[in-house]
């Protein structure tokens, strides 16, 4: 249990791959203008990270190691173009918000990092939850990115939610006539974002 | 090459960063007084909330830093950055805009690179940069001569348009404000009229702009006047203003209908200011004399493309930041030569 309980503490917050590892840092900072953006592309990269480590895993002692990359890039690559497809069949005009970057995420290198470092040395239990922690981890990093980028560009929350949790949900306005404050939107304020956030975890971490 | 030498005992000058930071202010002085002279205390609300704004952001980063608080508050610098960039943006920008582009230049364009001495990229310019492309309708809201017709604002004028965002008269804002030559220059060419033609408009004035080119004048005054005290080489001042007239006149001669005087170029916009004051700060540019020239003739060449070609009708800001970025590539290739070597 302590090793789950140390997985666990690795993905979201010790060996964060946002934050930490400072993997996949194009999407990371492309695709964070508003809160649902970093969160659906957060949930498609955690649902790639789950099956391409337990395949990974599942497929470890079979894999000769000298052709063991290039079997890990088609298998990612063979889930993200599920992935890519499932959300251009169900949620089309999140497909359509997110554009190439789904397709990208096969290019994300902590999915392989992960698949390289962890799952081809661990049995199909541990590598499952390694995928959906430090999946988890990065969905956090890319949500909260994405709201501090909002919030300061568009004074909005969750603005466009119903792209992806139906109807019900509203954009949360949360300062009105904001004056908008177009640098958190530009591609600039995701690279000064994304710095305070490290240093905000570097300090915490320090104290 | 032969070496002056000279023998001891030696007189240290007194120079210090305080010093310096006094003579830059007080060259920028005539020109403040001129500028408030012809657009009112629009400027000088925006200069004291400039300077107020800078020292708060410097005890607070000072205090998080945990570094001596007084002789950094004390040596001005971030007074000549408030003062500076006051100078740059219209006067009659909200205040909360004020606020943003001075934090954001003290706070991260110099202290999160390790503060002052270590900052790559100059700190008034980056709070520029950034309400530029944060708030582009209202850093194009300048004060238009009371003499072309536009109102003047007074006192409670000036403290309303800055503090609620409109006149106290109910007249609008837009009789106040008017667009730069700058402006007016690149939006007419675009329709196809001539630089003769625009430039028999009132607004136009013999160099530059009508009351502008004796703000910019006497901005050149100051900047000869730090030249001469040698608070600044004359390398990168002349450097930029040649670049810039070079370019300009080659164009000028080819084609004088669609391509403004130098004349013009270098009395317009923030070209004087910037190659003077900005330009020359010793923290950002190079630091060779050759590399000087090279930094300062990038910087007018750059300035030109952006005002001729660009989206913006001025570049003075993007050229500082862009050349800012070329000093390490240019101090490792003019490095002077080991004497013996």
């Amino acid at each position: 249990m302590t090793q789950y309980a140390k997985i666990t503490r690795d993905g979201l917050w010790d060996n964060n791959p946002g934050l930490v590892q400072l993997l996949g840092l194009c999407p990371l900072l492309a695709v964070t203008g508003t809160v649902v953006n970093g969160l659906g592309l957060g949930i498609a990269t955690t649902l790639t990270l789950i099956t391409s480590n337990v395949t990974v895993s599942l497929i470890r002692n079979v894999v000769p190691n000298e052709i063991r990359l290039p079997v890990f890039v088609l298998i990612i690559a063979s889930f993200v173009t599920i992935i890519e497809m499932m959300l251009k069949a169900f949620y089309y005009d999140l497909y359509l918000a997110l554009g190439i970057f789904i397709p990208l995420i096969v290019t994300n290198c902590s999915i392989i990092g992960r698949a390289e470092a962890f799952a081809s040395k661990q049995p199909m239990d541990k590598a499952f939850m390694d995928g959906l922690m430090m999946g988890i981890g990065f969905t956090i990093a890319l949500a909260t990115l994405g709201g501090m980028r909002e919030l300061l560009g568009y004074g909005t929350l969750f603005s466009q939610a119903e792209l992806m949790f139906g109807q019900a949900w509203m954009t949360i306005t949360v300062f009105d006539n904001y004056h908008s404050f177009l640098l958190a939107v530009l591609p600039p304020g995701a690279f000064f974002g994304l710095g305070l956030l490290i240093a905000f975890k570097n300090a915490l971490k320090k104290s | 090459m032969r070496f002056k030498i000279s023998t001891a005992p030696f007189i240290h000058q007194g120079n210090s960063v305080t010093k310096t930071m006094h003579q830059v202010i007080y060259a920028l002085i005539p020109g403040i007084a001129m500028y408030v002279y012809f657009f009112g205390f629009a400027v000088i609300i925006t200069i004291i909330l400039a300077c107020i704004t800078a020292l708060i952001c410097e005890f607070f980063i000072l205090w998080i830093r945990r570094k001596p608080i007084l002789p950094f508050l004390t040596d001005c610098s971030a007074l000549v950055t408030a003062l500076l960039l006051a100078v740059a943006i219209p006067p009659f920008l909200p205040w909360w805009m004020t606020v943003i582009g001075i934090s954001f230049g003290i706070i991260f364009a110099k202290h999160l690179y390790g503060g002052l001495g270590y900052n790559p990229f100059n700190p008034a310019v980056v709070g520029y940069v950034v309400l530029l492309i944060s708030f582009p309708v209202e850093m194009t809201q300048w004060p238009a001569l009371s003499t072309l017709g536009y109102n003047y604002a007074g006192i409670l004028d000036s403290f309303s348009i800055i503090f609620y965002g409109h006149p106290t008269g109910g007249l609008p804002l837009d009789s106040f404000t008017g667009a730069t030559v700058l402006d007016t220059m690149k939006t007419e060419l675009g329709q196809f009229h001539t630089v003769n033609e625009i430039k028999a408009k009132p607004m136009f004035g013999f160099l530059g702009a009508t009351g502008w080119e004796w703000i910019n004048l006497t901005f050149l005054l100051g900047g000869c006047w730090l030249m001469y005290k040698r608070v600044i080489t004359w390398h990168i001042p002349i450097a930029v203003l040649t670049g810039l007239f070079v370019i300009a006149s080659l164009f000028f001669i080819i084609d004088s209908d669609i391509y403004p005087s130098p004349i013009f170029h270098i009395f317009s916009g923030a070209a004087i200011v910037g190659a003077f004051f900005i330009a020359t700060d010793p923290v950002t540019a190079a630091t060779s004399n050759q590399g000087r020239l090279i930094f300062g003739v990038g910087i007018g060449l750059l300035i030109y493309i952006t005002r001729t070609w660009g989206g913006y009708p001025d570049g003075m800001a993007f050229a500082i930041l862009l050349m800012n970025m070329s000093v390490p590539v240019i101090d490792y290739y003019t490095k002077p030569q080991v004497f013996g070597h």
